[in-house]
This record gives C-alpha cells, sequence and structure tokens, in this order.
C-alpha cells in the first residue's frame, strides 16, 4: 500500500487497466507526448505506445463520437476531454448518441465508455477553466457520473467505471489532483457505481456532498467537533444514480441535512437530493433542508477575490452547518 | 516569399505607419514579457498565452482595417487589443485581476474585450469565436454596412466543428468575414504536422469555396498586403477569404507547459527569423536612424511599467460585484 495524490491515483489505476485490458485505449488532447495538461496520463503512451495513448486534433464531438464508435465495436475507450468546460461541443454525442444508443437498440447493444474531465474552480483557471457540469450529466438517464472524494475512492470508482457496460463520465476536481492524498491499495478493487459512503459518522446533523467538497466538510467538521456539534458526511460518490437509500437513512438518523456543492444552486444536484428527502424523509426532519452552492452566475471569475466569493470553503460550511444546527 | 531587407518598403506603407508598427509590437512584446516575469515571481495565477513571436499577425492584419471594422480574437489574445489600440493599463489591471481591468477583473487574461475598438473578445474556447465573427459579418450584411469582421484563430482551431459550420456559412452567404488562422505550428503540444494531413492548411478552405493564401506570419508586409486584399475583397461583396499566417510561439502554449514536444534547436530557429527584428533590419535599411528606434523602445518599456504600476495600484474588486452582471438592469443599461 503506497500514499499516493489524488492525481497519481488516477494515473495508476490507468496504467493498471491498460495493463489489465488490451482493449483499452486512452485518447484526447495532448495526453500522449505531453501527457495531460495536469499530467494524469504521463509515462502511459512510452509504456503502452502510441496506438493506446492517443493524441487527437481539438475536436471534442469527434474524439467522443469516435470513443462511443470503437465502443460499440469492441474497443474499451477511456477519452480525456481537457477540461470539462470543452465538453460543450461533445454533448450531442454523450447525450443524443452515447446514452441512447443501449435503450433504442433495446438492450441489444450498449456503450461502455468512460469520459474523464478535469472539473472545478479555486485554481484561478477563469470564466472557461473552472466550471463544475455534473448537474448537465446527472439530468439524462442512460448516463452515470461519478465524483471520486479521495485517492482510494478515485481508482476503485476508475476501475468499476472501465468495467462498466454502459457510458461513465468520471470528473475530477482540480484541486484535488495534487492537494489530496491517501493510502491505495496496490492490488485492484472496485467500488460500486451507485453507492454512496458514509465518511464521518455522527448525530446532529448530516453534509451531503460529492468529490472535493467532502474534504472540505471533513474540515468543517473537525471545527464544529471542537464546538459540540457532531457532523455525519455522506460521500455521494455517484451523482447519477443516486443512493437514495443512504441519503434517507443519514436524512432519518440526524433530523438535519446540509447539502453542499460547488456547481451553481439552481438546478444542482442538491435539488434533486432535497426532493428525495422532502418526498420519503420529511416527518423525521428537525429543521428545514440547507443547500450550500456556487452562486447562481454564468461562470467563475478570475480575480481572487471574486473567485473566493464564488468558492465554497471549509469556512462557509461551517458557518452554514451551524446555523442548521441551531434551528 | 518572405522580403529582404534590401528591397523597399512596399508603396503604400510609409515609414512613419511602419515605425507606427513597430511600436505596437514592441509593446506588444514587452506587455507579454511582463507578465511572463509576473507569473514567474508569483504575482499572477491560473494561466495566460502569450503572444510573443507572432506580433507581427495581429498589428499587421489590424493596420488594414479600418474604423468600425471588428474583430473577435482568441485565448492568446493580448497582441490583439493592443494592435487595435487598447489600453494597456485596463489590460494590465485585468490581467492582475484588478477593479480597474478591462473586465473588472472578472475576465483575466482570455476574456479582454473592447467593444468600442471593435474588439468582441478573446476566447476561453478554441474556436468559440468563429461562429460570432460569421454572426458579426451577417450584421454587417443585413444592415447594408460596408464593414469586415476578422475572425482570429489559431492552427488548432481549424479542426473544431465550430471553424467547418462556420466556414461554410461565411461562405454560401457570402459574408464580409476574414478568417485569418495564426499557424504558430502547435495546438498546444500537438503538431500542425501530426494534427492535419494537409501541406499547408490555407489548403483546407477550397472546401468551401474559400479563397485562400498562405503568407509568412512573420514578415508584416506580407501580413499586411495579404490582409489588406483579403479586407478589400470582403467589403466589396465578394465574400469570405482565409489567410494562413505562418508564425511560431516562442513561449509554451500556457503557462503549464514544459515545451516536451519540441527541441531548444526549433525554438532558436524561429527567433533568428524574428519578426520584431525583421521589421527594424527594413526600417534601417529605409532610412529610419537607430537611435529614434531605442528611443521607441524606451518609451514602451516605460508604458508597460507604468501600465503595471497603474495595475498593483488599483483596488481589487469588490465581492459584492460577484452577481452584478448576470442579466441586463430592468431598464436595459449594463451595470
Amino acid at each position: 500500500m503506497a500514499v499516493m495524490t489524488y492525481l497519481e491515483a488516477i494515473r495508476e489505476t490507468l496504467r493498471q487497466e491498460l495493463r489489465r485490458d488490451n482493449r483499452i485505449i486512452i485518447y484526447g488532447e495532448d495526453v500522449g507526448v505531453r501527457g495531460g495538461v495536469f499530467r494524469v496520463t504521463e509515462g502511459l503512451q512510452a509504456e503502452f505506445g502510441e496506438e493506446r495513448v492517443i493524441d487527437s486534433p481539438l475536436a471534442e464531438a469527434a474524439i467522443i463520437g469516435t470513443a462511443i464508435g470503437a465502443a460499440v465495436n469492441g474497443l474499451r475507450p477511456v477519452p480525456e476531454i481537457q477540461f470539462a468546460d470543452f465538453i460543450f461541443p461533445a454533448i450531442n454525442q454523450i447525450v443524443q448518441e452515447a446514452a441512447r444508443i443501449r435503450y433504442r437498440s433495446n438492450g441489444d447493444f450498449g456503450v461502455p465508455l468512460v469520459i474523464r474531465a478535469p472539473f472545478g474552480g479555486g485554481v484561478h483557471g477563469a470564466l472557461y477553466h473552472s466550471q463544475s457540469v455534473e448537474a448537465f450529466f446527472a439530468h439524462v438517464p442512460g448516463l452515470k457520473v461519478v465524483i471520486p472524494a479521495t485517492p482510494y475512492d478515485a481508482k476503485g470508482l476508475l476501475a468499476s467505471a472501465i468495467q462498466d457496460e454502459d457510458p461513465v463520465l468520471y470528473f475530477e476536481h482540480k484541486a484535488a489532483y495534487r492537494s489530496l492524498k491517501g493510502e491505495v491499495p496496490d492490488e485492484r478493487y472496485l467500488i460500486p457505481i451507485g453507492k454512496a459512503d458514509l465518511k464521518r459518522e455522527g448525530k446532529d446533523l448530516s453534509i451531503i456532498t460529492y468529490g472535493l467538497m467532502v474534504s472540505y466538510a471533513q474540515r468543517a467538521a473537525e471545527t464544529l467537533d471542537k464546538e459540540g456539534i457532531s457532523v455525519e458526511i455522506l460521500d455521494l460518490r455517484t451523482i447519477r444514480p443516486l443512493d437514495v437509500e443512504a441519503i434517507l437513512d443519514t436524512a432519518k438518523k440526524t433530523g438535519r441535512v446540509l447539502v453542499v456543492h460547488e456547481d451553481n444552486l439552481t438546478g444542482g444536484i442538491g435539488g434533486e437530493v432535497s426532493a428525495l428527502i422532502a418526498e420519503h424523509a420529511l416527518f423525521y426532519l428537525d429543521a428545514p433542508i440547507m443547500r450550500l452552492a456556487g452562486p447562481d452566475v454564468p461562470a467563475m471569475p478570475y480575480s481572487p477575490p471574486l473567485e473566493h466569493a464564488f468558492m465554497v470553503t471549509p469556512d462557509k460550511i461551517a458557518e452554514a452547518a451551524r446555523k442548521l444546527a441551531k434551528f | 516569399m518572405t522580403r529582404s531587407a534590401a528591397q523597399p518598403l512596399p508603396q503604400a506603407s510609409t515609414l512613419e505607419e511602419s515605425l507606427r508598427w513597430l511600436r505596437i509590437m514592441l509593446t506588444i512584446r514587452r506587455f507579454d514579457e511582463t507578465i511572463d516575469e509576473l507569473f514567474a515571481q508569483g504575482k499572477v495565477h491560473g494561466t495566460t498565452h502569450l503572444y510573443i513571436g507572432e506580433e507581427a499577425v495581429a498589428t499587421g492584419v489590424i493596420a488594414a482595417l479600418q474604423p468600425g471594422d471588428v474583430v473577435t480574437s482568441t485565448h492568446r489574445g493580448h497582441g490583439h487589443n493592443i494592435a487595435l489600440g487598447g489600453d494597456i493599463n485596463a489590460m494590465m489591471a485585468e490581467l492582475l485581476g484588478r477593479e480597474t481591468g478591462y473586465c473588472r477583473g472578472f475576465g483575466g487574461s482570455m476574456h479582454i474585450a473592447d467593444q468600442s475598438l471593435g474588439n468582441l473578445g478573446a476566447n476561453g474556447i478554441v474556436a468559440g469565436g468563429l461562429p460570432i465573427a460569421v454572426g458579426a459579418a451577417l450584421g454587417f450584411q443585413l444592415q447594408q454596412q460596408s464593414q469586415v469582421v476578422v475572425a482570429f484563430s489559431g492552427d488548432g482551431a481549424l479542426n473544431e466543428g465550430a471553424f467547418h459550420e462556420a466556414a461554410n456559412l461565411a461562405a454560401i452567404w457570402k459574408l464580409p468575414v476574414v478568417f485569418v488562422v495564426e499557424n504558430n505550428q502547435y495546438g498546444m503540444s500537438g503538431s500542425v504536422k501530426e494534427m492535419f494531413a494537409l501541406g499547408h492548411l490555407a489548403e483546407r478552405a477550397a472546401g468551401y469555396g474559400i479563397p485562400a493564401t498562405m503568407v509568412d506570419g512573420n514578415d508584416i508586409f506580407s501580413v499586411w498586403e495579404a490582409a489588406g486584399q483579403a479586407i478589400e475583397t470582403a467589403r466589396s461583396g465578394s465574400g469570405p477569404s482565409l489567410i494562413e499566417a505562418v508564425t511560431y510561439r516562442y513561449k509554451g502554449h500556457s503557462k503549464s507547459d514544459a515545451n516536451r514536444y519540441r527541441s531548444r534547436e526549433e525554438i532558436q530557429q524561429w527567433r533568428q527569423r524574428d519578426p520584431i527584428d525583421h521589421l527594424k533590419e527594413y526600417l534601417i535599411a529605409n532610412g529610419a536612424d537607430g537611435s529614434s528606434l531605442a528611443q521607441i523602445q524606451r518609451e514602451v518599456a516605460q508604458a508597460v511599467a507604468d501600465a503595471l504600476q497603474f495595475a498593483e495600484s488599483s483596488p481589487w474588486p469588490d465581492p459584492s460585484m460577484l452577481e452584478d452582471a448576470v442579466y441586463a438592469k430592468e431598464d436595459g443599461t449594463h451595470v
């Protein structure tokens, strides 16, 4: 067992998977010689060759469209979209094609495809290198959307995504790449897609979140612990399909729920999680459900004070949780 | 294609005009060198895309425009805005994220726009500006205005779907737009040799029925002449053109680029063909004196230093601005 960053966990999983299954190919913009903008795929072309780790032109619709074609024809493509912000030209292929091929072929065939993309802000990326795009895809039946919170989860969820018979979007928070470290077993293991993970047990309130915000919530929980507020943290791990049972269990247990995400508030996952709790666990609640999310502005501004005002932080989570605990 | 220094200046350009171009090119270079230094010092964060080495393209093309014409810029857009006469104080302040910046700190490097000068904006999305340029041209055509649009892009943009769709529309509707492809040899790490099955990118235009030409993008006179012809064609109602300006970026694609995909020798070879040195040689050969060129260089350095001081002494934006510009105000005005 080695201690790895989030980024290294993803890279080593890709390496292990490429060794395990020669149907797997990686491609995208600058993933080969350069090893990716963030160096996630560094060294993979050297080890597996240009036919399995392929540099593509700037052509997102074609990267994903051809990956779909390769997937239905026997390969296991793991294309990278360089920044999640660049995925939009490919939405037609993802939503109209990848998500629907199994349904429209009445189950005859599907699209075993994993689309990796770095997302999220707080790294001074400005408007087109900071966005959270997960809610667009979480709306679409036929897709699965995975957002790991730790290096351990990054490995197990990526292996599961690659093994999955259906299209999976696998989003990696840029600020997590080098800031999150943890123990990662050497051997291959699978973490089930669609199952949430209770990252911390508590009794006063539940924070339901995913991705980088899990570690931010953990920091807030440690602060609150010293103030006598006991926080439970449910990491969704997968935002489509949602683990309804785990969401309802924690809501019923603590009776107070704070849903947190960096993606903007309206139409975000927080709304869906809140609706599930309101429908199925309303009378267990001791306080209205609270959401803490990015503001409803079109993109993340560049200037540090504005970026900070946009970002969800451990302090903002702690502040929201205090209010909820007192309600 | 490249003129030798011994040749006379093209007839239409005066020495005075050429000195003005030199000042613009030096300003672009000093501005971007300063940005590079600020990153190295940790005073600017995030990323930026430097125009160093490509100055003749923006300067030569924009010199051929008339007031009222417009451009769409790119992620590597500082040069376009400076060549349009942009305010380097406001640019520097934007890069430092200050309230006095072009976008009050919202945009940073990749989102500078100045509608008053005809810059419809830099763009963080490769090829994102191309359909917008074609739409601006449609606006001119339908309103029976004689203005022209220049759509700047890099080489990499030519492989995006947005380019193909925009180019075809421009051609079938005979729109007054000139596509200027700044072929700096690489889309990030992707060499044009590997990403195109074409000898020259200009060849691609034929597929849309668009006339195209390839010029030495490091020779401002070639750029200026080709742009002048293409812009005149567009203005006269004869439809779009494409110019491939062959050039080179000395610096990495962005601040995270370790330049692994190319050799030091290659970079050094291109530096031998520097567009600014090239213009200086012309000017000297045509009667400019060295001391006046040095004087311009000093003035430019001072102007950029002043811009930096202006930016550094400017206030940070107030976080209360965060939701100011999401929609127009009720009375239809901006913020």
